[in-house]
């Protein structure tokens, strides 16, 4: 839920990165945080296991520019992505104003990836949201790794919505900033709209 | 999508009046108040050295785990939660089921005078809660959003 604060003239909105274990939601903030102006960022702080693996999120506070003087912070967050870390995903979901699934292209990752579409539906509905009015875009990511399925594939698998959908490489920074300004820019929309 | 929470002039104020108030009564090094969602709303005292915003998100995240685990036990939710250091304690609570109230303090003060003070503090925060949340509800009362255009939105993302 975004939250318009008009004495410090702010307005805040949460995004959530959504995915399968693995698929690269630390490794899109980890790029961002490294790749955005100091005076435009917060620290990154990340909830890992001791394999640096995310155990309960990533938060990354991010400041887009200005509209009509006031002031955007976006609030990236990432779920952690192993399947037995659900009632972690849905306390991260609450309140989200839009969605980025990181898709993992490799071919043997694709019913990791189905699995976790399935529960980011799931979760959603189960917190009163539906996931086909939800701001949403989709990354496909690893496209420099051998053996990934098809653009064509992971759109008829993974994109029947026909949403906006970005090829990245997440560790090169390839996708990374245009899938963020999307989302960022379908949230506003929304929330203009939904006002 | 949920509709927007607002904060405005008067009762940021308010808000930050109460947040001073508790500040001074409790002896604490800091007291700040953030929503339920991990938004800083106000804060007061030695605030310069501390990373508020990442504060913020952690108390959300830490009050949702704990919600998490109140759930699982059929209980509605823990109202407060106590945190103890070495040179620093954390006391948290929630009100009104909304915000999260939190004071660091330090051997300059002790946890009774704390829960005392935060008992006050959050009675009063309650009702100004309750006339936020009525006001934001009020048909004819203005949004920023209002006044924000498709171009407006064009214009931030386009580079």
């Amino acid at each position: 839920m975004s939250f318009i604060n008009v004495p410090t003239r702010e307005i805040h909105c949460k995004i959530v990165y959504y995915g399968p274990g693995l698929c690269g939601k630390t490794t899109n903030l980890q790029y961002i945080y490294a790749h955005t102006n100091p005076n435009a960022k917060g620290k990154m702080i990340s909830l890992a296991t001791e394999t640096d693996r995310t155990l309960f999120f990533d938060f990354l506070p991010l400041s887009l520019g200005e509209i009509r003087g006031f002031r955007t912070r976006f609030h990236l967050y990432t779920v952690p992505g192993q399947v037995f870390y659900n009632a972690s995903r849905k306390l991260i979901l609450k309140a989200v104003d839009g969605i980025v699934f990181v898709a993992d292209s490799q071919i043997d990752r694709m019913e990791a990836n189905l699995e976790s579409l399935d529960n980011l539906q799931e979760n959603l509905a189960e917190q009163g949201y539906d996931l086909l009015k939800i701001p949403m875009v989709i990354q496909y990511n690893k496209r420099d790794l051998p053996y990934v399925a098809s653009l064509e594939e992971l759109h008829e698998l993974l994109n029947p919505r026909q949403l906006q959908e970005f090829e990245a490489v997440a560790t090169k920074g390839a996708g990374v900033f245009e899938t963020l300004k999307a989302v960022a820019k379908l949230v506003f929309i929304e929330l203009k709209r939904g006002h | 999508m949920s509709v927007p929470q607002v904060m405005f002039d008067e009762e940021f104020r308010e808000i930050q009046s109460i947040c001073d108030r508790l500040f001074r009564d409790s002896n604490a090094r800091v007291v700040f108040i953030v929503d339920k969602n991990g938004q800083p709303i106000a804060a007061s005292g030695e605030t310069e050295n501390l990373d508020i915003t990442s504060l913020a998100s952690l108390t959300a995240g830490n009050i949702a785990a704990t919600g998490g685990i109140a759930g699982l036990l059929k209980e509605n939710e823990f109202t407060t939660q106590f945190h103890e250091g070495e040179r620093s304690n954390v006391h948290i609570q929630i009100v009104a089921q909304r915000v999260i109230m939190v004071v660091i303090f330090d051997q300059r003060s002790s946890l009774g005078l704390v829960r005392l003070r935060m008992r006050k503090a959050s009675e009063e925060l309650s009702r100004v809660l309750s006339r936020l949340l009525r006001k934001a509800q009020t048909p004819g009362v203005t949004s920023p959003l209002d006044q924000i255009t498709e171009e407006d939105i064009e214009n931030l993302f386009g580079d």
